[in-house]
């Protein structure tokens, strides 16, 4: 990608010297007047309020009074007197680390049944995909909480097998599961990259592996799993990166409850800033929750050198 | 060779997965055409379906019906829609095509956008919009979106740029050398060339807008403003001895036009994913 956006700028660097400044570029103003939209947006929409939301961070700001620099108070409080904070880490991180992976692990797998199919794919992945495609709505969250309730349909399914339901929304130990099973039903998106991904896989690596006598599992651990690394780091970076910040199914099927077993980050910040208007403190949690983030994404980016495989020798572009 | 019975085996599996995977849509169907004290019975449908369930549904909100809060959403969809059009094509045309100073640190910025988590920028956006006097107004969703910034813009300009770097330069040449400005190439030359990626990217800004339930929560505060998913969530909240049938039957209402979508784009949709990594 970067290769192909410098290619250009260099060829015009080679160019004769006598050229005046602006001539190194074949479009300086004009490719300024076409991204002004963006760079506005940036400025305005993105970098001006990363600044503003840093400054909110080190006052009382309420919207309604004049703001008042309180310095590192709200920092400290947030990381020595406040349970609630504690509690919404917690189960944010317990649903990151329980949804990320379960999501990436049945998009994999059923990728790869969906990949061997010859007939019917496209009706196959349209049915898995449809979840994924209303998931997110608020529709999908009252469906999921009328489901999951006492007399829900989930509960139905059990008794066939003889098995007693519970509330599993109304009680504090598999309420933040039954959220978690409503994001790992939505791994179309993911399912959709890895199949594009497999489809990249070049069959002979299978077929000369055949021939050596290896067995499927060998063939999954040595040539699939290797070859979609990369991917896998795209999909798993993202997926934290969403994980983090869930808050509609929180909000309208638990509300954050029972016993705030699912009140997620997301949830906090929320009320922080929108029920008690402390802008101030609620930017201070905003800071840290993209702290964490990074940090987590960084952990990430540090250990894929020992297991993302970039296959070197094809060279070419992989987009057409 | 795989043998016929492993194939067999195999679309079995798939079937068997693809229902359970949509049985809870099915059971949806069923139950909203339920009465309450049918919901809790086994059965997917009911004996005798109780289609007032979507009469009276559409008209829970007092003083309102639906057709106005999918009035409302439309227009919003709409205005978001031909926002992002206009700037998000012009942006990656920018940077897919042209050479100006300072761009690759440019686009390194738009990189880090991308990855950037929306949350950190609610309340500071929240309090600039406050200032503005834009709350209950639907211009916190407009305004981004006209600068490549709303929900997903950063995608949009990502996933357009990517296509326009692979339409043939030698177009562009050709068109210079007829004396096209940089404007007549976007427009006569490259736009028409990027309609599949514009499609791809209309039907992304619609379904994220649709569902950007955290948004219309903060900005939208009366209800002749309401969008469907707050109109969803009113009725869930304020009524008493709560009418599930209503609920579910009017949830299943909001998901069509989504639904539409996907059947007849299909194709756009799932190519959309597969190159830019798109999130769902």
């Amino acid at each position: 990608m970067n290769r192909t956006a410098a290619a250009p700028l260099t060829e015009a660097k080679a160019a004769p010297k006598r050229r005046s400044f602006l001539k190194r570029w074949d479009a300086p103003i004009a490719g300024y007047l076409f991204i002004m939209p963006w760079l506005l947006g940036f400025i305005g929409l993105t970098a001006y309020p990363m600044i503003l939301s840093l400054y909110y961070s080190f006052t009382d700001y309420t919207l309604m009074e004049p703001m008042q620099w309180v310095g590192l108070r709200n920092y400290t409080k947030i990381f020595t007197a406040d349970d609630k904070f504690v509690t919404s880490v917690k189960v944010t991180f317990m649903y990151v680390l329980a949804s990320v992976p379960l999501k990436l692990i049945v998009a994999l797998l059923v990728a790869m049944l969906l990949n061997r199919a010859v007939k019917g794919i496209s009706a196959y992945r349209s049915a898995i995909y449809f979840p994924s495609l209303i998931g997110g709505s608020i529709a999908v969250s009252l469906l999921w909480s009328n489901m999951f309730g006492v007399d829900g349909f989930f509960n139905k399914i059990l008794a066939v097998f003889g098995i007693q339901g519970k509330g599993w929304i109304t009680d504090p130990h598999t309420a933040l599961w039954s959220l978690i099973l409503l994001t790992v039903w939505q791994f179309g998106s993911s399912m959709v990259i890895f199949l594009a991904g497999l489809k990249q896989i070049p069959s002979d690596l299978y077929e000369a592996s055949s021939v050596d006598g290896a067995g499927k599992l060998v063939q999954f651990f040595k040539i699939t799993l290797p070859m979609l690394s990369p991917t896998l780091y795209f999909n798993l970076i993202m997926g934290v990166i969403n994980a983090f910040q869930m808050f509609t199914s929180a909000y309208v099927i638990t509300n954050g409850g029972p016993m705030n077993s699912t009140f997620v980050y997301a949830m906090y910040l929320y009320e922080r800033a929108f029920s008690r208007y402390q802008l101030g403190y609620a930017s201070a949690l905003a800071w840290i929750m993209l702290l964490m983030i990074v940090v987590v994404a960084a952990v990430i980016a540090g250990t894929s050198k020992y297991w993302v495989f970039y296959e070197t020798e094809t060279g070419g572009r992989k987009r057409k | 060779m795989r043998t016929k019975s492993q194939k067999t085996l195999h679309h079995v599996l798939l079937t068997v997965f693809s229902l359970v995977m949509v049985y809870p849509v099915i059971w949806w169907i069923g139950a909203s055409l339920k009465s309450n004290s049918e919901l809790s019975s086994p059965g997917l449908f009911p004996s005798v379906p109780k289609w007032n369930n979507f009469t009276d549904g559409w008209k829970a909100v007092p003083g309102h019906t639906f057709t106005d809060f999918y009035m409302n959403t439309f227009g919003l969809e709409i205005a978001v829609m031909l926002t992002t059009l206009i700037s998000c094509t012009l942006v990656a045309f920018g940077f897919g095509r042209l050479d100006f100073p300072l761009k690759k640190f440019w686009f390194s910025l738009l990189m880090v956008t991308l990855m950037l988590p929306g949350q950190v920028l609610i309340i500071p956006q929240y309090a600039m919009f406050h200032q503005l006097g834009w709350i209950n107004t639907y211009l916190p969703f407009i305004v981004p979106h006209l600068l490549a910034s709303g929900a997903g813009g950063t995608f949009f300009v990502f996933l357009l740029i990517q296509f326009v770097r692979g339409i043939p330069p030698e177009l562009d040449e050709s068109a210079k050398m007829d004396g096209c400005s940089w404007f007549g190439i976007y427009w006569r030359i490259v736009m028409p060339l990027t309609v599949p990626a514009i499609v791809t990217v209309m039907i992304f800004c619609f379904l994220w807008n649709w569902d950007d339930f955290l948004g219309h929560l903060l900005y939208i505060n009366s209800v002749d403003k309401y969008t469907v998913g707050l109109a969803l969530r009113m009725i869930n909240d304020s009524q008493s001895g709560q009418q599930w049938g209503q609920l579910l039957a009017m949830s299943l209402v909001s998901i069509v036009p989504a639904t539409l979508v996907f059947v007849f784009a299909q194709k756009y949709f799932v190519e959309g994913i597969a190159k830019s990594g798109i999130k769902g």
